[in-house]
């Protein structure tokens, strides 16, 4: 891993969701240049300024509040930019990414109060707070990560770091075992799996900056047996009548989804077909579509009725920081002294309203969301940069290998390419490297 | 307790790759210092293949000379067949290599520690070391004799602990023919360092007379020939001779695969792990079950003497099954082996224990270099044993010890490696290790250290004055060619175009047109004398590659100055990394157990988070600042 400073760091400031103004800091050597550039002006120090914000070609982003705060009298000790915009994350993503393209990276969590703390600026008795910061809003912002990307996207990037160490093994095999009688770098193979990387990386680009992988909120899955009150669950919670509620056992049998905003939260509500073994083929699709859209949940609420016996079966791997549960009780108006071992158990009833205020603190904790300074918009950003960069690096490897250029610079180029999509797979060694090298072939005296 | 007490400032136990370097880099340091080796003769011994360089090894071989160190010297007065690897692709993969004459090598070697002033040489196997309140004080010899200094180096790893096989027969001893230093073994394992098991393998040896070579592929030497040392020349080399290539072949493998439960590898008898870029020929066989068959380099041992290593079929078959096979390779129909392969195990010490100075975290002012911290490999050994030489010799002066970074040496990338990471196998330089590998070649090995090894009082007259001469000749020229304009159609532009074929099409600046693979930069300095103030090869050779590498070096450059600005943050000694709220049980349990000396090495820890590193630097900070507070110094 790399420690990374003396450069220029930026972020939104404010919390992802429903504030009606959003801030983005940039700090460090470059913030003075960069408030020039978006502002189209001069700056006077520690004013706010009400002026527009500019695009590349000079086109308006949006209007808002700008405000320099020059070294060393500013929040980190270094020059600071505050841009004051419209809350709507589709700017303050524009706003970033501009700041990006002048010369800022993104900020790692906490980094800015971590520079406050390193230039002096906040004192010692602070120091916990940093701590406590870096650490719980790094844990947000990995969950932030994930939750910013459909799976079938990450796992596309896993594919694509898996084809790029394949790449780098017959690339470095080459330079450092230039005595083996295989010849890895005419290898026919070596343009075809850079064909296959290119192709694969415009893919996962493309959709990546469509925004269609991108996903705002959570989806909750309300998942157990017929007749446990699922659906009641749902009405309760989005305060309408929208899903069928009968006594009847597997009443529903299609997927249905309710959006709602919890505390500025966007959370998408989807209620399910109980699960059950069933002879009824409509009943058993259903149940198909129900553990299909665990795959998708970001949570996933494991309902059974207080008092009663349950074994639910999910299928599919709970408790993982993409997928995480909570088990709730209902019905509990009808069993008033109901306890159970499970003190993380949620006691509701959907019927009269009992639980359901815990419930929705308890959905809004799970997801992290309480606290999480860096939404999916900042997450999302982060994998488009690592993408845009790696692209670059590819495309220049391959050039310098078909032009016959000297093969290391081709391979440094692909030690950056895999350093940028590190930040979104995480490290990868040389060691594990040779590993691989040493896996792929018959190599050594 | 026998014998009078002499008195030194530094003690190097043993006489091989690591600790000639060592006593050599100590006395260069200016320290008194006594070698002391189990038999004199052996000094300077290559007990494995007789060859010095190669890819990321002939890297540290120019760096040792850079720094005024013998084994380049060596391996010019000793190579006899030289080649540059990777000739074709680009500077900072080009690796030299030789086959070295054993003998030429050890005299060359034995001559060169012979001269040095401040260097003492005594012949007695060590026993045990004086440790007195933590510190080693100093050696006892097998016969009891005690030799006190303020620091001691040990490199007497070739095989501390040894257990060679041969099929299912088992031996203790060293390399074939040498003994084992058991008893320091046992002594060493009293002390409170973590020790593992190796393994690794040899082939067997063969007769030359009883190859039939007429058949085999020859590999001559290359032309024009390269020279290991930056003060050498061809005119150091001794004659020099060819090698050839044969290959394994399907009968090879069948005899292998028949015999296969009688490999001590694979019967179970040892429990060492084996380098995996050197795979027994069993391995290769198993391994590798479509390939049809493996290269075999017949590696002269020397110009006077038959015998030949043939590399490529290291082994623990028993002795039968290796005639057998090796009887079934081409030109080796009649072979005799002279020696049998072997595998063998030994004991290592976990480098971890290790700070970067190679000094022992356990006790102060013993030093480990070599093959007793999990390397394998002669160059491997030197580079550790000039640095824990120079540091052990730093040590008795009060002087800070030196660190190369991972950006300035791959001496660097090797120890932090060792330190950080520790090995699972007998660690071998390979480029791929360097992040910083297009700054870390051999050709600029002298301009990244030969003035920090003058600084360091490593470095001779005579080096730092050729050194000097040369850099300014890069210096000028390079000057001379940044003011170079060329404009289209001028006179300069058409004698381009008429003996370089490249059409000028517009203006430019003449640096921009030599950074272009298809400029030639001799036939330029031939075209245009005037603009260039030297054309030695050597200075016209370190431009192209300045200018061929540029971007990418600069964007190194950027990397390693933003990785520097807290990497060298010091983290307070003893500091309870459980007290850090935040830090998970896993990263505080590696935390703890490797107790990283700055912020730098704690980041290359596997497994480190850049949260947990962030952290750390918090607490770091925080630490110094309430010390600071509690001593009342304000002095900022
Ligand atoms: N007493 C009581 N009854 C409840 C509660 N929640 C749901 N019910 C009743 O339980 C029955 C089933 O409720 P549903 O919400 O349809 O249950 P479901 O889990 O969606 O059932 P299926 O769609 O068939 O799988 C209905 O008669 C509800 O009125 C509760 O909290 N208390
Ligand atoms: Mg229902």
């Amino acid at each position: 891993m790399s420690l990374d400073s003396g450069d220029t760091i930026v972020a939104v400031a404010t919390a992802n969701g429903s504030a009606a103004v959003g801030i983005v800091k940039v700090s460090g050597p470059a913030a003075l240049s960069i408030a020039r550039e978006v502002t189209h002006r001069e700056l006077p120090a520690r004013q706010a300024v009400y002026n527009g914000f500019y695009d590349q070609s000079g086109d308006l982003i949006d209007r808002g509040l700008a405000i320099c705060f020059p070294a060393p009298d500013s929040y980190t000790g270094e020059d600071i930019l505050e841009l004051q915009a419209h809350g709507n994350p589709l700017i303050l993503d524009q706003l970033v990414a501009r700041s990006v393209q002048l010369g800022a990276r993104l900020a790692k969590p906490g980094e800015f109060t971590q520079r406050a703390f390193l230039n002096d600026r906040i004192d010692l008795a602070q120091a916990e707070a940093v701590a406590d910061l870096i650490n719980s809003s790094s844990s947000d912002a990995a969950a932030a990560a994930l939750r910013s990307l459909q799976g079938d996207f990450s796992k596309s990037v896993q594919l694509m770091v898996q084809q790029l160490v394949q790449l780098r093994v017959y690339i470095e095999a080459a330079l450092d075992f230039a005595e083996e009688e295989i010849d890895f770098l005419s290898d026919h193979q070596l343009g075809g799996q850079f064909e296959q990387l290119t192709h694969l990386h415009q893919q996962v680009c493309a959709r990546a900056k469509e925004g269609r992988v991108l996903k705002e909120g959570l989806t909750l899955v309300i998942a157990g047996a017929p007749n446990v009150g699922k659906s009641s669950l749902l009405n309760r919670l989005t305060g309408q009548d929208s899903a069928i509620v009968t006594e009847v056992a597997g009443t529903t049998r299609d997927v249905l989804r309710e959006h709602i905003v919890l505390d500025g939260i966007p959370l998408t509500i989807i209620d399910t077909a109980g699960l059950r073994d069933s002879e009824d083929i409509v009943e058993q699709e259903g149940i198909r579509r129900a553990r299909a859209q665990l795959e998708q949940a970001d949570v996933v609420l494991k309902m059974s009725v207080a008092g009663e016996p349950s074994d639910l079966q999910l299928d599919v791997p709970i408790d993982t920081p993409a997928l995480k549960s909570l088990t709730v009780y209902n019905k509990i108006d009808l069993h008033p002294h109901f306890c159970c071992d499970n003190e993380s158990a949620l006691l509701v009833s959907a019927k009269t309203g009992e639980g359901i205020d815990a419930l929705r603190q308890a959905i809004k904790h799970i997801a992290g969301y309480e606290k999480t300074p860096e939404g999916a918009f900042m997450a999302r950003r982060r994998h488009i940069d690592a993408l845009d960069a790696s692209r670059q690096n590819i495309n220049e490897a391959w050039r310098r290998l078909e032009e016959n250029d000297f093969p290391e610079l081709a391979a440094e180029e692909l030690r950056l390419a895999q350093r940028h999509l590190e930040t979104v797979t995480g490290e990868f060694t040389s060691d594990d490297l040779l590993g691989e090298i040493f896996a792929s072939f018959c190599i050594g005296k | 307790m026998s014998g009078s007490t002499e008195q030194y400032d530094v003690i190097v136990v043993g006489g091989g790759h690591a600790g000639t370097e060592a006593a050599l880099a100590a006395a260069r340091g200016g320290a008194q210092v006594l070698l002391l080796t189990h038999n004199i003769e052996t000094i300077g011994q290559m007990s494995c293949n007789p060859a010095i360089g190669g890819i990321g090894k002939g890297h540290l071989v120019k760096e040792i000379d850079a720094l005024g160190g013998a084994m380049a010297k060596a391996a010019d007065l000793a190579g006899i067949h030289i080649r540059t690897l990777n000739g074709r692709k680009g500077p900072a993969v080009r690796a030299t290599r030789a086959q070295a004459d054993r003998q030429l090598y050890r005299h060359a070697i034995r001559k060169i520690v012979e001269q040095q002033s401040g260097l003492s040489l005594f012949q007695q196997a060590v026993d045990d070391l004086i440790v007195e309140n933590n510190r080693c004080c100093g050696v006892v010899t097998q016969s009891g004799l005690h030799f006190r200094a303020r620091a001691v180096v040990l490199t007497v790893g070739t095989f501390l602990g040894g257990t060679l096989h041969i099929g299912d027969v088992k031996q203790s001893g060293g390399r074939a023919g040498d003994a084992p230093s058991n008893a320091l073994a046992a002594r060493l394992r009293q002390l409170p360092f973590r020790v593992a098991r190796l393994k690794t393998g040899t082939p067997p040896r063969i007769d030359g007379r009883s190859i039939d070579f007429s058949h085999l592929e020859e590999q001559p030497g290359d032309m024009p020939r390269p020279v290991f040392s930056y003060l050498g020349s061809t005119a150091d080399h001794p004659r020099q001779t060819v090698c050839h290539i044969t290959h394994t072949n399907e009968k090879t493998h069948e005899i292998i695969r028949d015999n296969l439960h009688l490999s001590a590898m694979y019967s179970g008898n040892i429990e060492g792990t084996g380098p995996r870029y050197c795979p027994s020929i069993e391995d290769k066989v198993v391994r590798f079950a479509d390939r049809s068959s493996h290269q075999i380099f017949i590696e002269p041992e020397g110009l006077d003497t038959n015998e030949v290593y043939p590399n490529g079929i290291s082994t623990s078959l028993p002795y039968q099954t290796q005639i057998d096979y090796v009887r079934s390779i081409r030109g080796f129909e009649n072979a005799h082996i002279t020696r049998p392969g072997y595998a063998i195990e030994y004991d290592f010490f976990d480098p971890r224990d290790l700070a970067p100075s190679l000094e022992t975290r356990h006790i102060a002012g013993l030093f480990f270099a070599g093959q007793i911290n999990g390397t394998t490999g002669y160059e491997e050994a030197a580079a550790q044993g000039l640095l824990a030489g120079l540091n052990a010799a730093r040590q008795t002066k009060s002087l800070e010890p030196w660190c190369p970074r991972r950006d300035e040496a791959y001496i660097g990338v090797l120890v932090d490696d060792l330190i950080t990471r520790g090995t699972a196998e007998p660690y071998r330089m390979f480029t791929s290790r360097a992040e910083y590998r297009l700054m870390l070649r051999e050709d600029n090995a002298d301009l990244r250290l030969t003035e920090i090894g003058r600084s360091l009082s490593l470095v001779d007259e005579t080096r730092w004055a050729s050194f000097c001469k040369k850099r300014e000749m890069i210096e000028k020229t390079r000057d001379s060619l940044d003011g170079w304009f060329l404009r289209a159609g001028s006179e300069d532009a058409q004698l381009i175009e008429k003996h370089l074929a490249l059409p000028l099409q517009k203006d430019q600046k003449a640096i921009d047109l030599l950074r272009r693979p298809e400029t030639n930069i001799a036939k330029m300095a031939d075209l245009f004398p005037q603009h260039f103030p030297s054309a030695d090869p050597m200075v016209l050779a370190q431009l192209e590659v300045q200018l061929r590498y540029q971007g990418y070096i600069d964007r190194q450059l950027d990397e390693v100055k933003r990785q520097q600005r807290h990497a060298e943050t010091a983290i307070p000694d003893g500091l309870d990394f459980e007290k850090i709220s935040g830090l998970s049980a896993e990263v505080c349990q590696k935390l703890q157990q490797q107790q990283p000396a700055t912020i730098g090495q704690a980041s290359r820890i596997p497994g480190m988070t850049p949260a947990a590193v962030s952290l750390l630097l918090v607490y770091a900070r925080k630490q110094r600042v309430s010390s600071a507070e509690i001593a009342g110094d304000d002095a900022a």
